[in-house]
C-alpha cells in the first residue's frame, strides 16, 4: 500500500511534425506514427531495450485491424517487449487524459515511469462499407452453400458500394465540429477579427519557436517532413482575411479553414515518470503533473455550447487546487478553432456565465493574453485529435523548465461529445 | 557500398582479364571484427643496428596471442607458414650503413607476405638526434617505407612509428592499430608517439566500456559508422545531427544504443547547451569526435561568401567552438578525453573548387596542434583523422568516370569504407592511446594526393 501520493514528474516529450490530411503522412498509418515517435523518444532518452512501467496511448479514428494499436507500437519499437501498454480514447482529449491515467498511476506507486500518447490520421482513416453492403457481405459469408453464396451475391446493388466515409461530425446533432463551434462564436459574438489575429498570432509563434530551436528535442522528422506542414510563418491579417467562412451562417459567418484547425496526420508522447526513476536514469525533470480534471456539458438538450465543457472543469481545477485563473505564468489552451478560445476565455469573464453556469460568486477573470499559447498551438501546428494532448503537454513542460522552477501553467483542451479536459503543471 | 570492379577483378574469369591487360587489381581488404586474432598467421621481427624495441615488440605480439617467428633466410626458406606481419626495430640505426641491415631483413620477408600483410617499421624520430648521420638514417626511412607501400600488393600496407627514448609504453596501441584489420585503409603513413601515462591495460575487445562518446553529424555516411563502430567497442554514444536529419539520428540512436541530440553545432548556444546536457544527462564525455562536415564546391572566384562561411561555420568554428565550451563547463570534459577532428586529404593536398572546404580541415589540423601540449597536460589528446576517397552515399552520385579514377589514385587500388575512418577515430579513442596526440593521421590508402 501507498500511504502517500506522489506528483509525477515530465521527463520529456517526442512527436512527429504534423502533417496535412493527404499530405505527407498519407500513406502512414496509426501504427507507423506512433512506432516512429516511441522510437524517437527511446532514441532521445536512451531507453532501448528498456522496460517501462505502462505505455498509454489511443487514436481518435480507428481501424478495426488497430484494436491493440499501443501494445502493437510498443512492440514494433525499440522499447523492451515486456511494456505492457493499453488503448484509451476521449476524443481530442485522448492524449491529456492518458497522460493523466499515468501520472495518477505514479502518483499511486503502481508505476514508476510511463509513456503517454497518441495519434491520428485523417488520411489512412477507416472507411466502413455502407450499412447495406456491410448487411449482404454478412449474408454472403453466413451462407453454406455455393447456391445460397451467389444467391446472397446476387442481392447487392451498385448503391452498396458507395462508402462510407468517417465524418468529423457529432453523431446525436448531425452538425460538423465546426457547425457547433459556429453557434457558440455567435452566441459569444466573437468576431471575425479577433479569431484572425488569434490564428496569425499562433502561426507567428510556432514559427518563431521552431527559429529558434526550441522543438530540436520536442519533434522527430518523419517521412521527410521537418516542421509542421499546416505552419504558415508568413501568415497575416490581409491574407486570413480574404478566406470565405466555412462554418455557420449568414453576416455571422466568422469561421474559415484559416481560423479553425485543418484534418491533420500525427502523433506524440510524452515521457513520465517518479523523480526517482528520473534521477536514477540521470534523466531531467522538466516539470510535475499537479492535478487534473474533466468535464461534460449537455450540447445536446441542455443548451451549452460543443466546445465549452473547458469552461466547467478549470472553476473545479482552480477550487480543488486554491489557486485563482491568474495564477499561472502559461495558458496552453488548445486551438480546435480560434473562436473556442476566445469564448472560452470570455466566458470566464463573464459575470453572469461565471454565476449562471458555475456557480461561482465572482468571474474567473481575464487571462493575461501574453502567457496564451506562446510556442504556438493547434491553429499553427494542426490536431491531430489524440496527440494534440501530447503536444501541449511536451512544450508546456519544457517552457516552464526554461522559466525556471516554481512556474505554473494550464492546459485546457475541449473535446467531441461535449468534453473538456483541463490540467496544472507546475516547474 | 560494393565496389563492383574490386569484386570484378578478384573473380575468376576478372582475375584473368586483369593480369592480362595489367589493370590494377585492388584486393579485398582485411578488416576488423570483434573476435578476431591480431594477426591471421605468424610475425617475425626484426632490426637494423642494435636496437632497444625488439624484445619489448616481441612481448606485445606473444602477449596477443600471435606466433612470433625467426627472420626469414636469405634464400627465402622459412620454417613454414607464411608471414602475416614484418616487423622491423631501427631504433639502432647510427648512419646509412646500418639501412643495409633493413634491406636485407625485409627483402626476403616480405617474399613470404601474405595478402593483407602488415609492415612496421619503428625507429627514433630523426628530429631527436644531433647527428646528421643518424638524422639522415632516420629520415631515410621515412623514403623507404613510403615506397614499400607502394610496392606491396594484396592489401598489404606498410607504415612507420617514430618512438623517442622514453614513449616505448606508448607503443603497443599503435602496434595493434596498425597490425589489425583496423588499419586496413592506413597505409604509407608516419605517426608519432609520445610518452604518456598509461591506464591499466582495458579490455581487448571493448576497448571503451563505461565511455561516453559524443560523435557530431551521426545521422549518416562516415558519422553513423562512426557511432556503430565506438558501441561496439563498448561506448555509449551521444548522436548528434542538425534537427532536419533527426529521423535519420532516431535511427542511428536506436540501432546503436545510444542518445540522440538534435542540435546544429553551429547554433548561437550550441555548446553550452550540448556541454549542459553531456553533464546532466552522462556524467561529462569521454571522446568527442567532431565529425559533421559540409561542402559547398566552386572555385575562389566565383565563391560568394554564403559558401565560404557556412563551410567555415560548420568544418572549423564549430570544431573550435564546441572544443571550448566543453573545455569551459565543468565537468563536462573528462580529463584523459579524447578528442578526434575530422580532417580532409583536401586539407593536405588542396583540391580544385575547395579552397572553403581545404582551408576549413587544413585549420583542423593546425588547431589539433595547437591543443595538442594543453590536452597532453590533463592526460587527454586531441588528433585529427585526414580521410581520402572514402565511398559513401555522397561519392555514389558522382559520375562514374570521376568516382573510378578518384578510387583508384592510392596504394590500395579502392576507395575506403566509411568503417575505415571510424576504426582508426575508435582505436585513437582507446584509454590506451594516451601517447598519440597532436597527430595527423590520413586514412586513404597512401592517396597519389598530398603525399
Ligand atoms: N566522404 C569522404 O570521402 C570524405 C573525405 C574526407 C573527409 N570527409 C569528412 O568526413 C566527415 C563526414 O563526411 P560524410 O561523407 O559522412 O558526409 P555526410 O554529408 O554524409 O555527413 C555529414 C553529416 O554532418 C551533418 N551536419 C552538417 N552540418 C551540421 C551542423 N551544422 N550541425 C550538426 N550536424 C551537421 C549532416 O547533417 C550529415 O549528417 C566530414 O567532416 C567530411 O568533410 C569525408
Amino acid at each position: 500500500m501507498a500511504p502517500q501520493t506522489r506528483k509525477a514528474a515530465i521527463v520529456g516529450g517526442n512527436r512527429i511534425p504534423f502533417a496535412r490530411s493527404n499530405g505527407a503522412y498519407a500513406r502512414a498509418s496509426n501504427q507507423d506514427m506512433l512506432t516512429a515517435t516511441l522510437d524517437g523518444l527511446v532514441a532521445r532518452f536512451g531507453l532501448q531495450g528498456q522496460q517501462v512501467g505502462e505505455v498509454v496511448a489511443g487514436a481518435v479514428l480507428k481501424h478495426a485491424r488497430d484494436f491493440n494499436l499501443t501494445r502493437e507500437s510498443v512492440l514494433g519499437s525499440r522499447l523492451s517487449a515486456a511494456t505492457p501498454a493499453y488503448d484509451v480514447q476521449q476524443a481530442c482529449g485522448t492524449g491529456l487524459e492518458a497522460a493523466v491515467l499515468v501520472a495518477n498511476k505514479i502518483a499511486l506507486g503502481q508505476l514508476e515511469s510511463g509513456i503517454a500518447g497518441g495519434v491520428d490520421t485523417t488520411s489512412d482513416a477507416p472507411m466502413a462499407l455502407n450499412e447495406d453492403m456491410r448487411r449482404a457481405l454478412l449474408a454472403v459469408n453466413s451462407a453454406k452453400t455455393l447456391q445460397q453464396r451467389l444467391k446472397a451475391l446476387s442481392g447487392i446493388r451498385p448503391g452498396q458500394l458507395v462508402p462510407e466515409v468517417p465524418r468529423n461530425a457529432e453523431p446525436r446533432t448531425g452538425l460538423a465540429m465546426g457547425d457547433h463551434a459556429a453557434i457558440t462564436a455567435a452566441e459569444w459574438e466573437i468576431g471575425r477579427e479577433e479569431q484572425d489575429e488569434l490564428t496569425v498570432r499562433s502561426h507567428q509563434a510556432l514559427a518563431a519557436a521552431y527559429d529558434r530551436g526550441f522543438f530540436d528535442d520536442l519533434v522527430t522528422p518523419f517521412l521527410g517532413l521537418t516542421r509542421d506542414q499546416n505552419l504558415r510563418p508568413d501568415s497575416s491579417l490581409e491574407k486570413l482575411a480574404r478566406l470565405k467562412p466555412v462554418f455557420g451562417q449568414g453576416a455571422d459567418a466568422t469561421m474559415t479553414a484559416g481560423n479553425s484547425t485543418p484534418l491533420t496526420d500525427g502523433a506524440s508522447a510524452v515521457l513520465l515518470a517518479s523523480d526517482e526513476w528520473a534521477a536514477e536514469h540521470d534523466l531531467p525533470v522538466l516539470a510535475h503533473l499537479v492535478d487534473a480534471q474533466t468535464a461534460a456539458v449537455d450540447y445536446v438538450h441542455g443548451g451549452e455550447g460543443l466546445l465549452m465543457a473547458p469552461a466547467y472543469a478549470v472553476p473545479v481545477l482552480l477550487a480543488r487546487n486554491e489557486l485563482t485563473l491568474q495564477d499561472f505564468d502559461f495558458y496552453e489552451v488548445h486551438e480546435a478553432f480560434a473562436s473556442t478560445v476566445l469564448a472560452t476565455m470570455k466566458a470566464w469573464e463573464d459575470p453572469a456565465f461565471c454565476k449562471d453556469k458555475l456557480g461561482l460568486d465572482a468571474p474567473l477573470g481575464s487571462i493575461d493574453r501574453a502567457k496564451l499559447n506562446v510556442h504556438g498551438s493547434s491553429l499553427a501546428a494542426g490536431h491531430p485529435f489524440a496527440a494534440t494532448g501530447g503536444r501541449i503537454i511536451a512544450t508546456l513542460a519544457k517552457a516552464l523548465h526554461e522559466a525556471g522552477p516554481g512556474k505554473r501553467g494550464l492546459i485546457s483542451i475541449c473535446a467531441a461529445g461535449g468534453q473538456g479536459v483541463v490540467a496544472i503543471l507546475e516547474s | 557500398m560494393s565496389d563492383w570492379y574490386r569484386d570484378f577483378a578478384n573473380s575468376g574469369f576478372g582475375t584473368t582479364i586483369t593480369k592480362q591487360l595489367g589493370l590494377p587489381r585492388p584486393a579485398q581488404l582485411r578488416r576488423y571484427e570483434p573476435g578476431q586474432p591480431l594477426l591471421p598467421g605468424p610475425a617475425v621481427v626484426g632490426s637494423a643496428g642494435e636496437g632497444r624495441l625488439r624484445d619489448e615488440v616481441t612481448g606485445l605480439l606473444r602477449d596477443a596471442g600471435v606466433t612470433v617467428v625467426s627472420p626469414v633466410a636469405a634464400d627465402g626458406s622459412t620454417d613454414g607458414e607464411r608471414l602475416a606481419a614484418v616487423l622491423l626495430d631501427a631504433t639502432g640505426l647510427t648512419g646509412p650503413a646500418d639501412l643495409a641491415a633493413a634491406h636485407d631483413f625485409l627483402a626476403p620477408a616480405l617474399k613470404r607476405l601474405r595478402p593483407s600483410g602488415r609492415v612496421l617499421v619503428l625507429a627514433d624520430p630523426p628530429t631527436g638526434t644531433s647527428s646528421p648521420a643518424q638524422a639522415a638514417a632516420r629520415q631515410a626511412l621515412e623514403g623507404l617505407v613510403r615506397s614499400l607501400a607502394k610496392e606491396l600488393r594484396s592489401g598489404s600496407t606498410a607504415n612507420l612509428v617514430h618512438v623517442p627514448l622514453g614513449a616505448e609504453g606508448s607503443l603497443a596501441s599503435p602496434l595493434r592499430f596498425f597490425l589489425s584489420g583496423r588499419s586496413a585503409y592506413v597505409d604509407g603513413q608516419v605517426l608519432a608517439v609520445t610518452a604518456a601515462e598509461l591506464p591499466s591495460a582495458a579490455d581487448a575487445e571493448q576497448p571503451l566500456a563505461g565511455k561516453v562518446a559524443v560523435v557530431t553529424g551521426a545521422a549518416r555516411g562516415i558519422g553513423a559508422a562512426i557511432a556503430r563502430v565506438l558501441a561496439r567497442d563498448g561506448a555509449h554514444v551521444v548522436a548528434v545531427d542538425v534537427p532536419a536529419a533527426g529521423e535519420q539520428l532516431a535511427q542511428v540512436a536506436n540501432e546503436v544504443g545510444g542518445t540522440a541530440v538534435a542540435l546544429d553545432i553551429t547554433g548561437d548556444d550550441a555548446g553550452p547547451r550540448l556541454a549542459a546536457q553531456l553533464v546532466a544527462r552522462h556524467g561529462g564525455v569521454d571522446v568527442v569526435v567532431h565529425n559533421a562536415g559540409i561542402t559547398r564546391d566552386k572555385l575562389l572566384v566565383n565563391m560568394d561568401a554564403a559558401r565560404w562561411n557556412s563551410v567555415m561555420a560548420v568544418n572549423l568554428q564549430a570544431q573550435l567552438d564546441l572544443t571550448q565550451a566543453l573545455l569551459a563547463t565543468d565537468g563536462a570534459l573528462k580529463p584523459d578525453a579524447r578528442v578526434v577532428c575530422v580532417s580532409s586529404q583536401s586539407g593536405i593536398a588542396g583540391n580544385r573548387g575547395q579552397t572553403n572546404y581545404a582551408a576549413s580541415k587544413a585549420g583542423v589540423i593546425g588547431m589539433v596542434r595547437s591543443w595538442a601540449p594543453e590536452f597532453a597536460e590533463r592526460g587527454a589528446t586531441i588528433n585529427a583523422v585526414a580521410p581520402g576517397f572514402i565511398v559513401t552515399e555522397m561519392t555514389a552520385k558522382m559520375p562514374l568516370g570521376t568516382r573510378e579514377v578518384g578510387s583508384r589514385l592510392n596504394s590500395l587500388q579502392q576507395g575506403g569504407l566509411p568503417v575505415d575512418v571510424a576504426e582508426t577515430i575508435a582505436w585513437l579513442a582507446q584509454p590506451g592511446s594516451a601517447g598519440v596526440n597532436g597527430q595527423v593521421v590520413r586514412v586513404c590508402g597512401q592517396s597519389l594526393l598530398g603525399a
